[in-house]
């Protein structure tokens, strides 16, 4: 346990030593999601009806950006071995590292996506349906992410590969996560596309460290 | 007591080595040595438990290292070609974290001692980054002095270190080895510690 808590200091650390990643990402997030009404122009029941959408992709794509590197630092200066021996079993060290990309890069688009959504004319009812959805399945990309990049570790032009792998791992969570905005817009209510959401979320959050370990041994060998 | 029974490692296509056995018990040292490529590395790496051999078994105390995982953990100590050290982070920070790692108690007083011993007095504030190699393995090497591990499995300790720092490690080493203590090393020159025996591969 305590283990899991100084791998998640030192990644929030680092992160703070060098902010330039955790901002970029948040940059991506906040300019996609904008060029969609400065392109559409003002049409605000248009707007209203794609927002869940674009906002969700731009948090999916944002969320791509930072993937890669979850384990790259540590397996090129060989922390990830000294980790893998660690008499912590590596999962809790793993779930550390997750929480830590939660951390930088989820909890962020959570927190921008009500300023972003006003540019789409989402009521306030609307808004905390997005943030409510974006909590539960930002979580979720960081876990299933966590698994591809494990995967993809030490492979040449990894990136393409991940995404190729990441992407239609995501697409429940946008389905739901989008529909949840979606139903609350049209009377529906969100209840049922949260519950789902939470359903996948709780499932990853024991199956996904698990896998990612599997994956990080095989690339250790 | 680690002991190692009929170790084959495969790598490709290529056998490195086969039905190797050793030894090695409390107060000795085995010094592992062979030509480039003739897998020294393998070798620690599978004595750590970060690979799995083709063939045989290592044993740490009777029992397979599988099994005894987490006893067999607690004692090793393991160090690598790549440090393991955050460039963005200062020493004390690196150590620090090396120790939750491993497990350990961390005070800094004592990692501050350590970190002194090998010569890094008023660098334990800077990012590692702006250090020399040398400078970089000098502060890998005062986990070596923090760290209560039994055995000690260290690939190619004396890279980039100076005269001075060679015989500080040498020292530790055969402090570590008459207190009890195993290792495990691989190096191209010989060394003047007690207790040793040679493994070639």
């Amino acid at each position: 346990m305590n283990a899991m808590l100084a791998v998640m200091r030192r990644d929030l650390l680092m992160v703070m030593r060098r902010k330039s990643e955790v901002l970029t990402a948040l940059f991506f997030f906040v300019i996609v999601s904008s060029l969609f009404p400065l392109g559409i122009g003002p049409e605000p029941a248009l707007l209203r009806k794609i927002a869940p959408g674009v906002l969700w992709v731009g948090a999916l794509l944002a969320t791509m950006l930072g993937l890669q590197r979850m384990f790259a630092a540590d397996h090129a200066d060989g922390t990830l071995e000294q980790m893998a021996i660690s008499p912590t079993p590596l999962v809790w060290l793993v779930v550390g590292k997750v929480a830590a990309h939660w951390l930088v890069s989820g909890l962020p688009l959570v927190l921008m996506a009500p300023v972003l959504g006003i540019q789409f004319d989402l009521d306030p009812g609307a808004l905390g349906v997005l943030m409510l959805a974006l909590l539960l399945g930002t979580p979720l990309l960081s876990l299933i992410g966590a698994i591809g990049a494990a995967l993809t570790l030490g492979v040449r032009g990894g990136g393409v590969l991940l995404s190729l792998l990441v992407l239609p791992l995501y697409v429940p969570a946008l389905i739901f996560g989008a529909g949840a905005v979606e139903s609350h817009i049209s009377g529906l209510g969100a209840g049922g596309h949260l519950s789902l959401l939470a359903a996948i979320l709780t499932l990853a959050v024991f199956f996904a460290p698990w896998a990612a370990t599997a994956a990080l041994r095989i690339a250790l060998e | 007591m680690l002991s190692a029974h009929g170790l084959t490692c495969v790598r490709g296509d290529r056998r490195l080595f086969a039905k190797l056995d050793l030894a090695v018990g409390a107060g000795e040292w085995l010094h592992v040595r062979g030509e480039n490529g003739a897998g020294k590395t393998s070798l620690l790496r599978l004595l750590a438990g970060l690979s799995q051999p083709a063939e045989g078994e290592i044993r740490w105390c009777g029992e397979p290292i599988g099994q005894a995982e987490s006893a067999y953990r607690q004692n090793l100590l393991f160090f690598g070609h790549h440090g393991a050290l955050k460039e963005d982070l200062t020493a004390m920070e690196n150590l620090g974290f090396s120790a939750a790692m491993d497990g350990a108690d961390f005070q800094e007083a004592t990692a501050l001692a350590a970190l002194y011993k090998f010569g890094l007095k008023g660098r334990e504030e800077l990012p590692v980054r702006v250090l020399s190699a040398g400078q970089k393995r000098r502060v890998m090497l005062a986990r070596l002095a923090i760290r209560k591990a039994k055995l000690w499995v260290l690939d190619e300790p004396f890279t980039a270190l100076d005269v001075k720092a060679v015989d500080l490690l040498s020292n530790l080493i055969s402090e570590h080895v008459a207190n009890g203590g195993m290792a495990v090393l691989t190096s191209h020159q010989t060394m003047p510690i007690p207790g040793g025996r040679v493994v070639q591969l």
